[in-house]
C-alpha cells in the first residue's frame, strides 16, 4: 500500500537571517529537496518610480541612492548619464574621472559586501568582518569627499556636489596599496577553502543559454562564461581610456556558471576595479566640477534609455520628458529584480542549504528589487 | 571519596548524594560555562580584528553574568500550538545528557564524581541521551525550522557516535579498561606515556602505535566536534538556513539551558579526548608536589592540568568555528559514513594486530 505523501511548504523570510533583506521565499520541499521556489517581493516597496514623476530632475537623485543602497554612487551615476544624454550636455573631463573613481570604489565596496555575506551564508563568520573592515575604509574615502557614508547625493546632473578633498588622491592611493594584499588573504581564508568549494562548486549551475533567456547581466552573466561588460561593450563616461580585463567564469572548481564561479568573478572584478582606480588616479586632470551643472533642468520633449554597469549588472534608466522640469516617467531596469527571477530555475533539485548558497551568489539587494 | 566525606558530615546518604551530584554544577560547570561564553566572544573578536565585550568588568569579563541575569528576567514564551509537556521537558533532557557525563569525568585522582568501571561507556551512553531532548524540542515546537533542525541533529549525532565509539574501542583494546581513572593512571609519568604517543609500553609496539593513535585522535576529535554541533558541523543550528534550529522557539531560561548544555558538552567531549589520548589529569612533566614533598599539592596540580587540557581542546573548537564554513547535510553524512567510519575500522584492525604482536 502506498502512503499518500504531500510536499512541505516552508516559508523562508521575510524575517530570516540570510534572505539579504525582506525577501520571502516560498519553498516547496520533499524532505530537504527543493521542488519549487517562489519569491514573494514587495516588502520594501517605496514607489520610487511614481515619486520621481512628482520631483524635478535633480530631486530624483537622492531617491536613486536608496534603490540599491550598497552601490548608491553607481545609481546616481546611471541616472546622471541618462539625464545628460537627454539634455545633450558634455561634462568636464575631471568630473568623468571622479565619477569613474567613485564608481569603481563603490563596486569594490559592494563586492566586498557580496563576498562577505556570502561567506556568512555558507557559515564562515570571520571573512564577513574582514570584508567589512576594508569596506569601512572605502566608506571613509566617500565620507571625506561628500560627508556621507551610505547615501551620497554626490553625482549631480552635469557635475558633482563637491570637488575632491585635497587629501583624497593620496588616501585613495594608500588604500589601493593597502587593499591589494588583502584580496590574497581573503582567497586563502575563504575562496580556496575545501569546505567552501564543496558547498559552492557544482551548485546552482546557470547555463549560458538560460542566463541570456532570463536577461541576466553583470557578474552573474560573466560567471556563466560570456564576456559582456557595458563598461567595454557599450562604453560610457571615460571607461574607454582605461586598460582592464573582463573576468569570466571558467569553472575552475566545478562547472561553468556555478556558485563558486559567480563568487570568484566578483573577487577578480575587485582586482580589475583596483586597476582602473590606479590608472584614473594617475591621469586625473584639473578642472572645475560644477561648471557644467545646468541652472535649470528642462529637457526637450523626448525619451532616452541609458544603461551602466552597476556592481550587480545592467542598470538601465528609461526617462520620458514632456518638456517640463519634472520627468514624465522614470523607469528603472534593475539587475537584482531580473536576477531574482532565475531563482526557481537554479534551486530545483537542490537542498535547503543550497537555496541560501544560490541566493547569496546571485547577490540581490532588496532595496532595488522592490524600489 | 567525596561522598564519604559528606556522609560523615551529615549522616544522611540522600543529602550526601545530592550534594555530591550538585557539586560539579556549582564548582565547575557554571563557572566554566560563564568563562567559556566570555572566552568564545573574546576569541572570535580578536580573530576578527574586534575587541568584543569591553564594558562590563575587566575586558568585559562580567558580561556573561549580565547575560544570565538578562535571560532570567526574560519572559518564558510558550507558543500556543506547542506540545507543552515535551516543550518543557526537552531543555531539561538536553541539559541532563551533557551534565550527567560530568559524573564520570576524572578531574584528578581524587576528584571524580563516580569512579565507574564503565566510565567511558557511561559518558557515551548519557551523551546520547540529549538526542531525545533535541528531537522532542524540534517536534514539540511545531515549527518547521525546528523540526528540520532536530531531524538533522539526530541524524548527525547518531551517525557520528559510531566513529567515536570505534576509536574508544581501539583505546580500550590497547589498555584493557573502561575506567577513566585507571586509564589516566596508566598514562602517568611523562608525556611520552600518553596514548597519543603509543601509551605506557615500550619497544617496537609503542612506536608502531604512534601513527595510528594520531589518526585515531583525528577521527575522534572530528566526530566529537560533530556530536556537539560545532562548526563545521553546526548544521542543526545553521543560523543562515534554519535560524536557530531546534531551539528557535525557546526563550529565557529554557534557551539558557540549551546554551549551557552546548558549552558543557563542549568541555565534556574535550575532557573525554584529553582523558583518552592526552594522559587525562597527568602532568606532562612531573609534579611540583613530588618535588617539594607536598602530597596534597598533587591533586590540585592534576586538576589544573586536566582543566588546561580540556580548555585547550575547547579553544581549538572555537578556533575552528571562527575559521571554517559549514558543510551541507549530505556532505556531513558522506564525511561520516564514507570516510570516518571505514578509516576508524581500518585503524581498529591495524591497532588490534599491533597489540597482538
Amino acid at each position: 500500500m502506498a502512503f499518500k505523501t504531500e510536499h512541505m511548504t516552508l516559508n523562508m523570510g521575510p524575517q530570516h537571517p540570510s534572505t539579504h533583506g525582506v525577501l520571502r521565499l516560498e519553498l516547496e520541499l520533499e524532505g530537504e529537496i527543493i521542488k519549487a521556489v517562489k519569491p514573494h517581493i514587495g516588502y520594501l516597496h517605496r514607489c520610487f518610480e511614481k515619486h520621481a514623476e512628482a520631483m524635478t530632475y535633480p530631486q530624483v537623485i537622492p531617491y536613486t541612492d536608496r534603490m540599491d543602497y550598497l552601490s548608491s554612487i553607481y545609481n546616481e551615476f546611471g541616472y546622471a548619464v541618462a539625464v545628460e544624454k537627454l539634455l545633450g550636455i558634455q561634462v568636464p573631463e575631471r568630473v568623468e574621472y571622479i565619477r569613474v573613481i567613485m564608481g569603481e570604489l563603490q563596486r569594490i565596496a559592494s563586492h566586498l559586501v557580496a563576498i562577505g555575506t556570502y561567506g556568512l551564508d555558507i557559515g564562515a563568520f570571520t571573512p564577513f568582518l574582514f570584508c567589512f573592515i576594508d569596506r569601512e575604509k572605502i566608506l571613509s574615502l566617500f565620507e571625506m569627499t561628500c560627508g556621507a557614508r551610505l547615501l551620497y547625493n554626490y553625482i549631480w546632473v552635469g557635475g558633482l556636489s563637491h570637488d575632491l578633498h585635497p587629501d583624497f588622491i593620496r588616501s585613495a592611493k594608500e588604500f589601493v596599496t593597502y587593499f591589494r594584499p588583502k584580496v590574497k588573504d581573503l582567497n586563502n581564508l575563504l575562496t580556496y577553502n575545501k569546505i567552501f568549494i564543496d558547498r559552492t562548486a557544482n551548485v546552482g549551475i546557470l547555463p549560458l543559454e538560460t542566463a541570456i533567456n532570463y536577461g541576466i547581466s553583470g557578474p552573474n552573466l560573466r560567471a556563466s562564461g560570456f564576456e559582456w561588460d557595458i563598461r567595454k561593450d557599450d562604453t560610457y563616461s571615460v571607461y574607454n581610456k582605461f586598460n582592464f580585463d573582463i573576468p569570466i567564469g571558467k569553472g575552475l572548481q566545478g562547472t561553468v556558471g556555478d556558485c563558486w564561479d559567480r563568487y570568484y568573478v566578483r573577487i577578480l572584478e575587485i582586482e580589475e576595479s583596483l586597476k582602473i582606480i590606479e590608472q584614473a588616479l594617475k591621469q586625473i586632470p584639473e578642472g572645475d566640477v560644477t561648471s557644467a551643472i545646468p541652472k535649470r533642468i528642462k529637457p526637450p520633449v523626448g525619451q532616452v534609455y541609458s544603461r551602466v554597469e552597476n556592481p550587480r549588472g545592467e542598470l538601465g534608466y528609461f526617462i520620458i520628458s514632456n518638456g517640463t522640469p519634472n520627468p514624465f516617467r522614470v523607469k528603472v531596469k534593475g539587475p537584482s529584480f531580473v536576477h531574482l527571477g532565475v531563482m526557481n530555475e537554479l534551486c530545483k533539485g537542490h537542498m535547503v542549504a543550497d537555496v541560501i548558497a544560490i541566493l547569496g551568489s546571485i547577490d540581490i539587494v532588496l532595496g532595488e528589487v522592490d524600489r | 571519596m567525596i561522598y564519604d566525606f559528606f556522609y560523615k558530615l551529615f549522616g544522611s546518604d540522600i543529602i550526601a548524594a545530592l550534594i555530591q551530584s550538585l557539586l560539579p554544577l556549582f564548582i565547575f560547570i557554571l563557572p566554566y560555562a560563564l568563562f567559556a561564553v566570555w572566552w568564545e566572544r573574546k576569541v572570535s573578536a580578536h580573530m576578527q580584528d574586534r575587541l568584543g565585550p569591553m564594558r562590563v568588568g575587566w575586558h568585559g569579563a562580567l558580561q556573561p553574568i549580565a547575560d544570565i541575569f538578562k535571560l532570567f528576567q526574560k519572559e518564558d514564551i510558550i507558543a500556543s500550538d506547542t506540545d507543552k509537556v515535551f516543550f518543557n521537558i526537552a531543555p531539561v533532557l538536553v541539559f541532563v545528557g551533557s551534565y550527567a557525563a560530568f559524573a564520570a569525568i576524572p578531574f584528578s585522582s581524587v576528584f571524580i564524581g563516580s569512579n565507574l568501571d564503565l566510565g567511558v561507556f557511561f559518558i557515551v551512553a548519557v551523551s546520547g541521551f540529549s538526542v531525545a531532548g533535541i528531537l522532542m524540542a524540534g517536534w514539540s515546537s511545531n515549527n518547521k525550522y525546528s523540526l528540520l533542525g532536530a531531524v538533522r541533529s539526530v541524524a548527525q549525532i547518531i551517525s557520528y557516535e559510531i566513529p567515536t565509539v570505534i576509536i574508544i574501542i581501539t583505546i580500550v583494546m590497547v589498555t584493557g579498561t573502561l575506567n577513566l581513572n585507571t586509564l589516566s593512571e596508566m598514562q602517568s609519568g611523562h608525556f611520552w606515556n600518553w596514548m597519543i604517543f603509543g601509551g605506557p609500553g615500550s619497544g617496537v609496539t609503542k612506536f608502531m602505535l604512534i601513527p595510528f593513535m594520531i589518526i585515531g585522535f583525528g577521527i575522534i576529535y572530528i566526530s566529537t566536534l560533530a556530536e556537539v554541533n560545532r562548526t563545521p558541523f553546526d548544521i542543526p543550528e545553521a543560523e543562515s538556513e534554519l535560524v536557530a534550529g531546534y531551539h528557535t522557539e525557546y526563550s529565557g531560561m529554557k534557551f539558557a539551558m540549551f546554551f549551557l548544555a552546548e558549552y558543557a558538552n563542549m568541555f565534556a567531549v574535550s575532557a573525554l579526548v584529553a582523558a583518552l589520548f592526552f594522559g587525562g589529569y597527568q602532568s606532562p612533566c612531573g609534579y611540583l608536589g613530588n618535588l617539594f614533598g607536598l602530597k596534597w599539592l598533587i591533586p590540585i596540580e592534576q586538576l589544573f592540568w586536566f582543566t588546561a587540557k580540556g580548555l585547550f581542546f575547547v579553544f581549538v573548537q572555537m578556533w575552528l568555528r571562527w575559521t571554517l564554513p559549514r558543510l551541507r547535510v549530505d556532505q556531513l553524512m558522506n564525511t561520516c559514513w564514507k570516510y570516518l567510519i571505514p578509516l576508524a575500522f581500518v585503524n581498529l584492525i591495524i591497532i588490534g594486530l599491533i597489540t597482538l604482536i
